[in-house]
């Protein structure tokens, strides 16, 4: 589809008659600059106008691919981010105790000095001591090959307790997914099914997409608690209650199933539904696949028998008992996977008071997406050929897409309700076909897509060789001694969360605080506000940073953070290493990270700086850059000893991962000519900068869908480096690395869990798709603690980000707690009362709003608006503080502790956070209660030379008259 | 809307001097109060200095008072623009009045102190008609806004005319017209609060948001979490109670007392008289303010609508 | 000049269409008119007490939220809400400097903010709430339909469109001729029913809204009649002898 920005359908209107009041044709500014956005993690290109020097408008740019020159709320702000008052200024050490706020400005020498001091000590003993977590950054890429470095397996950014469900359900899936590496197919979709997406990630693209569907009259449904935003303009709003979509998933693939209308077409080629699942109760092999001498899978071919499931010839039988010729039992993925959802705890009757949808809904919703799918079917007259080498006249499309995220994502059970959604997908064809869901490059890639995680047999002074964050295939990939205990102290990739991809960032401090399963010496965070919003708990957060052990010494010694502003976490770190705003930087939207492809081809970007700081302030990555030199981490000094990188852009130029392959993808070769790979290129950036700051393949037609089984994709994606095999991608319905985790608890093979996780590791580590109650609401009264309690992104905010900026703090200064008018009515609250919100965890104050549009068992709120008083260079007074609330206070880290072991309040598979199974009940406030937000922690003090907040703003670069 | 002080007492002060004026121009030549140079210069310097102080007040209101001039430019089409060109203009004959006065012309006076009268009633039409022009605020886009505010100028116009004639030793004629105007303006007064309850809304929140078809439509997030100016400005609202309480005030502060001051006035006469009209004038003057800070509180502009639903 | 001007027929009326239908309610439109206006033809526009209990500003452009119906018919709409340019507006006739106008050529609505008095009256007259007091300056200031941009001979031609309708995420802007009945919003106002707000004021704005759309209708039923789990014995069977080729 063409890419090219939407004509104007505007005829350029006559020049006006003259009024002496106008100036028709003022230029907009004297320098116009490309740059990439970053008042969210969307990554839209903007074009920024100055005048003599200061920022006179930010706009979309039209050429780029993500926006198409739209810009959302927050990024037409982006002016009052950068003129901010919160900006930090200077490196900071702190020279009163952690959290009075009391800092020295230091020079960066001596920062830089301090910061290598502490890590030297800690590279040379015991490297795990070094937690490096990064939040809400673009640069892991860098921060991440940092970390290995460096040594420490104690890396991770913030997706462990953001979206790491989704990326997982999805990666051991489908080889892509919902989150970042898949998207609807805006242009041809027919039906849309939005599950539990207030913003995310695709901020203007799905905006875009969704009026591009409307215009179209596809259908769209939004299943989402609350009616709101997306949901607000969905044809319809299905009210789920918070928590069991996975259930009513399940419930549309039973109907699919009992109706019989299902591609099994689809499900025989692209799928592992024919392969053969070996049937042993009690074996070490129950339930793995039967493989060939060679290790490939096996299916039953109706002529032959069991013969290799690749066979381009296979002709599938998809349901019987078949004996292999080693005499033991196996039955299709197809078999077992009908059999299960077939069962009456699937029909929607048995689901429809459990997700508050009525049955009939449910049924009537799973034939609408089976009519779409299979009668009306797109088929495009588009040559292709497919991993067999046939060549195919057409594309046929299931015109049905789905789309999911935090709304699945941040429960416990998250990680099997988004591989039901997938499955779902799968059983009607609809993955990566015309009118359904698409990757999005760099994906498809294998299932799972690379080897095992690395950080076992971390040693002084040597880097870890691979990727920190990495794909088990099975126990044997995990990280864990020889007992079963976690080799990393967030848990991740052990028997806690054996598929913790993204880290367990959510329990670093928790785990560090009491020594479980080490005690560490330094942690090192950038642009993460963990003792605040990012903190489940922040009050235990803030806790444990400020807890000193009897010799006076900190539990955690040494806290070093770098944030842009001062943010609720900066006083309490001990050096405070100030960062450039996203106008003052180069930064690399990496092809090695999460860049800006998709469906139509791969694509990456950078930022380039169109200011220069005003303020003795310097971008993190450059300042991870030299400490890494000064580390003498090898990757980053000569053999001289010298640094090997200059600075950020020389490391993006010049870095090779592997040989050719580098953080930016475009413009590679001396002459800028080659994609993907080819040696650096000393014009890269400014090749970047003349295209507008990013770099964009388009595949052609042909390549453009079946990707997971398209010859020709498949070939280029292996050219350019993106993928090691241009094998097909078979999804996975039964997913074998989650059987071998189970087989391992069930007391197979040498690596199993220690005894109290096994009952847990078997039952969540199920191969395929299962829903269970959230796990935070087995463990308490849910009669007494009745509702649900949710919180969305507000569209205008980012986090934190927002209310340091003056007109986006405008906007949303403060936040109520919504509830449904008749469940206010019923507890006798009125809207705008304060009332006392109660979970297990502890208690808040906040005052109400009613409406209509929200599911009755729930209440929520927009998230992150709450700020602590004195921080953000905000007034103490500000309603943010005196008004705003975080959920988060009455969010527990943990589950309720059992025998001793507490576990995180997180997905038992992946370490999800579980955010929203949060339980409260809500009663109003005595009187005299009101006012003023509870808890509300004492005020902190500001860092030295903040500037004055200014009673009037009178932002402009016109010219005084 | 927000009662501004500003306004409440320029609205007051100047309608009771043009009130004043109006009377001493009209009832003069009739003979109904003393004829003394003396009384009608005491009378027409009153008038003034609260016109003036009135339109003083009302120009603390103007983002930009220094460019008030500009003010008179729009008389075709601007009621404010009316009245700041007839307030203006009403200075003529008034001074000429005076002067006069001062210079013993008394077929000049007359005729001056007759177009001066003429000029108080136009201003003050003027600036009745700049609020009931209004579209968008019910309780002033009413016909009974405009003679209302004729009346009560004139009432309270009355009131001191009164007072200052008692000086003179006249008390019968005034008194008696307190009494008629002050018993119109409380049947007026009392009809108008009526209709404004009872009154249909100019617009819904449907009507303001287009999506009546819908249903029953309900602010779920306002575009700020503060306030602004035109909440400020046009979102007061004033309780139910708080309204009645005041309103009793004026009935009885307002008009009731002066009124029955004035029957004491010209019953028992005398030195009774002086300080029971003074007193009156007083109290109707004080009452005017409180019913001209209602006729703000009660206004309910449509912008809130978009705000509040109501 | 506060005496509007004799609207002929066929004269040019520019201003906005807004969908209901596609807004999300994201403030794009509102950040950006701010963005665009503080340094164009009515900037500044200020911010008082920014970092404070009570911060507030100038807006031209102000997203409500609303719902509307209850039950199951009950929708959440998002409402962006700035000047409609009327056609027979009194925030400009109630005027007393002429500051307040609507231009002949095109019938935007302006205020010159070199004789604005700041006596707030056309604010007053204003339904819609449109005018926005710079309390600093001592001014009114209000969407000027980017007049500033429109004609502007400096930005790309595709670019002449209010800041407000090119960064709209969801396309929910539309600015064109209201005027000519040919033009592409008055098409689109006529194949949606673009509506007027609050008509019974006599405004007549040319801004026009359209609404939500009806709610498109199940596209299939249920099916019953097909067996169930309960009804055979092994349903599975019905797949064991499908035939399926790669
Ligand atoms: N209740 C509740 N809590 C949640 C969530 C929820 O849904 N509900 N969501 C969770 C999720 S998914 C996430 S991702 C987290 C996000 O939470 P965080 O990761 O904490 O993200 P932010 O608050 O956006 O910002 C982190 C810090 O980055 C700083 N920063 C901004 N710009 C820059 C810059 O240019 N350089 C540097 N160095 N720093 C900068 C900010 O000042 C801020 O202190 O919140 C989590 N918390
Ligand atoms: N403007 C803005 N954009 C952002 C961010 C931001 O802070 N502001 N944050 C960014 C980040 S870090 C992330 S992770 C993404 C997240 O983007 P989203 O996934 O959109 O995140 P949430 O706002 O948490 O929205 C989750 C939605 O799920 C709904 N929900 C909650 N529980 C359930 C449930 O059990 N079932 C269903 N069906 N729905 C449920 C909520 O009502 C909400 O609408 O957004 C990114 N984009
Ligand atoms: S979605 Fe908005 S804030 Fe995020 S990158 Fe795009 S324009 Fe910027
Ligand atoms: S920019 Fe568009 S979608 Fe966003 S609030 Fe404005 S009209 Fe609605
Ligand atoms: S919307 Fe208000 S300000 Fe705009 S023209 Fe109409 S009446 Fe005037
Ligand atoms: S505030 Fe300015 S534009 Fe408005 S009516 Fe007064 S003088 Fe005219
Ligand atoms: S047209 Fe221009 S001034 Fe008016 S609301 Fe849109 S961006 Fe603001
Ligand atoms: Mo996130």
């Amino acid at each position: 589809m063409p890419e090219a920005p939407t004509p104007s359908q505007l005829r350029p209107l006559a020049s006006p008659s003259p009024d002496k009041h106008v100036e028709y044709s003022t230029p907009i500014g004297d320098t116009v600059k490309t740059t990439t956005c970053y008042m969210c993690a969307c990554r839209c290109g903007i074009r920024v106008h100055l005048k003599d020097g200061q920022v006179r408008y930010i706009e979309g740019n039209p050429d780029h691919p993500v926006n198409k020159g739209v810009l959302c709320g927050k990024g037409s702000a982006g002016i009052m981010t950068q003129y901010s008052p919160a900006k930090l200024r200077a490196p900071l050490k702190r020279i009163g105790p952690r959290g009075s706020g009391e800092y020295a400005e230091i020079s960066w020498d001596e920062a830089l000095e301090t910061a290598t001091g502490w890590l030297k000590h800690v590279r040379e003993t015991d490297p795990r001591q070094l937690a490096f977590f990064t939040g809400r950054d673009q640069s892991q890429s860098l921060t991440g090959f940092w970390a290995a470095q460096f040594g420490t397996p104690n890396f991770a950014a913030h997706g462990g307790f953001c979206s790491v469900n989704m990326a997982a359900g999805g990666l051991y899936t489908i080889g892509g997914s919902f989150w970042e590496f898949g998207e609807p197919d805006w242009d041809r979709a027919k039906y849309f099914l939005m599950f539990g997406v207030a913003e995310d990630h695709d901020s203007n693209p799905i905006k875009m997409g969704l009026a591009k569907m409307k215009a179209r009259g596809a259908k769209f449904i939004s299943v989402n608690p609350v009616r709101t935003g997306y949901s607000a303009i969905a044809d319809e709003w299905v009210g789920i209650r918070p928590g069991t979509d996975g259930l009513f998933a399940l419930a549309l693939a039973h109907e699919l199933l009992r109706t019989d209308q299902i591609d099994l077409e689809f499900l025989a080629r692209y799928t592992n539904a024919s392969w053969l699942v070996v049937r042993n109760p009690g074996g070490a092999d129950d339930g793995l696949f039967a493989r060939d001498e060679a290790g490939k899978p096996l299916a039953w071919d109706r002529a032959r028998g069991a013969v290799d499931a690749s066979l381009v010839d296979l002709s599938a039988v998809m349901v019987g008992d078949f004996t292999l010729a080693d005499g033991r039992k196996a039955q299709p993925v197809f078999q077992l996977m009908a059999e299960r959802y077939l069962a009456p705890e699937y029909a929607p009757e048995a689901v429809a008071e459990r997700c508050g949808i009525e049955a009939a809904r449910i049924r009537t919703i799973a034939a609408e997406i089976a009519d779409v799918a299979f009668n009306q079917a797109i088929t495009l007259e588009q040559p292709w050929t497919d991993v067999w080498g046939r060549r195919h006249e057409t594309m046929v499309g299931r015109p049905v897409a789905f789309h999911a995220m935090r709304g699945i994502s941040a429960h416990s059970n998250g990680f099997h309700s988004c591989r039901a959604l997938h499955v779902l997908q799968m059983l009607l064809g609809a993955v990566d076909t015309p009118g359904s869901w698409r990757y999005k490059s760099p994906f498809p890639r294998p299932i799972p897509p690379g080897p095992g995680p690395a950080g076992r047999g971390a040693k002084p002074n040597t880097p870890l060789a691979g990727n920190i964050l990495s794909f088990p295939h099975g126990p044997d990939d995990l990280l864990v001694d020889d007992d079963g205990n976690p080799l990393r102290i967030d848990k991740a990739f052990s028997w806690d969360a054996p598929l913790a991809l993204h880290g367990m960032m959510h329990t670093v401090i928790g785990n560090a605080g009491i020594g479980d399963p080490y005690k560490i010496d330094t942690l090192f965070m950038f642009m993460a506000n963990m003792a605040w919003n990012s903190a489940m708990n922040p009050g235990e957060v803030i806790r444990i940073l400020t807890e000193q052990q009897p010799d006076g010494e900190y539990t955690i010694p040494h806290v070093i953070y770098s944030d842009a502003y001062y943010s609720e976490t900066v006083p309490y770190a001990d050096l405070i290493l100030p960062d450039t705003t996203y106008l003052e930087r180069w930064d690399c939207i990496s092809i090695l990270d999460r860049p800006i492809g998709s469906a139509h081809g791969a694509g990456d970007a950078i930022r380039q700086p169109v200011l220069k700081p005003d303020r003795d302030v310097r971008p993190f990555q450059d300042v991870l850059i030299e400490l890494g030199s000064r580390l003498g981490l090898p990757a980053f000094t000569k053999p001289d000893g010298s640094p090997r990188w200059k600075d950020y852009p020389d490391y993006i130029v010049n870095h090779e991962r592997m040989p050719g392959v580098g953080p930016l993808a475009g413009f590679r070769g001396a002459d800028g000519t080659k994609k993907g790979v080819g040696e650096p290129n000393p014009d890269q950036l400014q090749r970047y900068i003349d295209n507008g700051c990013f770099w964009r393949d388009h595949l052609p037609p042909e390549q453009s869908y079946y990707k997971h089984a398209n010859k020709d994709y498949l070939e280029q994606s292996k050219a350019m480096g993106l993928m090691g095999k241009s094998d097909q991608i078979v999804m996975q319905i039964w997913s074998e690395p989650l059987q071998k985790f189970r087989l391992a608890a069930e007391g197979h093979g040498t690596r199993q869990p220690p005894d109290r996780l096994r009952e847990r590791v078997r039952t969540y580590c199920d191969p395929l798709p299962i829903w269970y109650a959230p796990l935070e609401h087995t463990g308490q009264d849910l009669g007494e603690f009745d509702l649900s309690a949710i919180t969305q992104r507000p569209m205008a905010m980012y986090h934190s980000w927002g209310s340091m900026n003056a007109w986006l703090k405008q906007i949303l200064g403060s936040n109520k707690l919504y509830m449904a008018r008749a469940r206010g009515a019923a507890l006798g609250i009125e809207q705008d009362d304060w009332v006392w919100v109660e979970s297990r965890a502890g208690r808040l104050k906040c005052q109400v709003a009613l409406m209509e549009g929200v599911n009755p068992d729930t209440v929520w709120t927009w998230n992150a608006i709450g700020k602590r008083s004195g921080a953000w260079n905000l007034d103490p007074g500000s309603t943010e503080s005196t008004k705003g609330f975080l959920l988060n206070h009455v969010i527990s880290e943990w589950l309720p502790a059992q025998e001793g072991f507490r576990q995180a309040n997180a997905d038992p598979v992946t370490g999800q956070a579980a955010w929203y199974d949060l339980r409260v009940k809500v009663s109003k406030c005595a009187p005299g209660e009101e006012g003023i937000t509870s808890p509300h922690p004492e005020t902190l003090g500001l860092p030295p030379h903040m500037p004055d907040r200014p009673d009037i703003l009178r932002y402009s670069t016109k010219a005084k008259p | 809307m927000n009662p501004a002080p500003s306004i409440v007492f320029f609205t007051t002060a100047s309608g009771a001097g043009y009130g004043l004026l109006f009377w001493l121009g009209l009832l003069r030549p009739l003979g109904i109060v003393p004829a003394t140079p003396a009384f009608a210069l005491v009378c027409l310097v009153l008038a003034l200095l609260l016109i003036t102080a009135g339109l003083v007040s009302s120009m603390l209101h103007l983002g930009n008072p220094t460019r008030a001039w500009r003010a008179f430019s729009q008389w075709r089409s601007s009621w404010l623009s009316r009245e700041g060109v007839a307030a203006v203009v009403t200075y003529v004959p008034a001074i000429g009045f005076g002067a006069a006065l001062l210079a013993d012309l008394p077929g000049l006076a007359t005729l001056a102190g007759l177009l001066a009268a003429v000029g108080a009633a136009v201003t003050v039409w003027c600036t009745a008609m700049i609020y009931a022009s209004l579209k968008p605020i019910r309780q002033w886009h009413h016909p009974l806004v405009a003679p209302g505010y004729l009346l009560l100028a004139g009432y309270s116009g009355m009131a001191l005319l009164a007072g200052v004639s008692a000086l003179g030793g006249v008390v019968g004629g005034p008194a008696s017209f307190i009494i008629t105007l002050g018993l119109a303006a409380l049947v007026l007064k009392l009809a108008y609060w009526r209709m404004i309850d009872g009154g249909d809304p100019v617009a819904t929140a449907e009507s303001a948001t287009s999506l009546g078809f819908i249903g029953k439509v309900r602010p779920l997030d306002p575009p700020h979490t503060e306030s602004n100016y035109l909440l400020r400005e046009m979102g007061f609202r004033i309780a139910r109670k708080h309204a009645a309480s005041l309103r009793t005030i004026v009935l009885v502060g307002g008009f009731a007392a002066p009124i029955l001051l004035a029957l004491l006035a010209t019953q028992i006469g005398g030195g009774v008289a002086l300080p029971a009209l003074a007193l009156g004038a007083l109290l109707a003057l004080a009452g005017l303010l409180v019913e001209r800070w209602l006729m703000f509180a009660e206004a309910t502009h449509t912008v809130t609508l978009y705000y509040s639903g109501r | 000049m506060t005496c509007l001007p004799e609207i002929t027929p066929g004269q040019k009326k520019l201003g906005l269409v807004i969908d209901l239908d596609t807004c999300v309610g994201c403030q794009a439109c509102a950040t950006n008119c701010k963005e665009w206006n503080s340094s164009g033809h009515s900037g500044p526009l200020p911010d008082l007490k920014p970092y404070s209990a009570g911060a507030e500003g100038v807006w031209f452009n102000r997203v409500h939220s609303y719902e509307a119906g209850e039950g199951a018919d009950g929708r959440t709409v998002h409402f962006p809400r700035s000047c409609l340019h009327c056609e027979t507006p009194d925030c400009v006739t109630v005027c007393p400097t002429g500051a307040s106008y609507k231009r002949i050529e095109d019938g935007i609505v302006l205020v010159d903010h070199d004789i604005c008095i700041g006596c707030g009256l056309c604010a007053w007259a204003c339904p819609y709430g449109a005018r926005e007091m710079d309390e600093d300056e001592g001014v009114m200031k209000k969407c000027t339909l980017c007049i500033d941009r429109i004609y502007n001979e400096t930005i790309p031609e595709a670019q002449r469109q209010p800041a407000c309708v090119l960064t709209c995420p969801t396309n929910a802007r539309h600015f064109g001729d209201l005027g000519d009945p040919e033009s592409d919003v008055s098409k689109l106002v006529a194949a949606r029913g673009g509506q007027d707000l609050m008509p019974e004021l006599g405004y007549k704005p040319v801004n026009k809204y359209l609404p939500p759309r009806k709610r498109s209708s199940a596209a299939a039923t249920p099916q019953e009649a097909v067996p169930t789990a309960m009804d055979i014995k092994n349903p599975l069977l019905r797949w064991m002898d499908k035939v399926l080729t790669r």
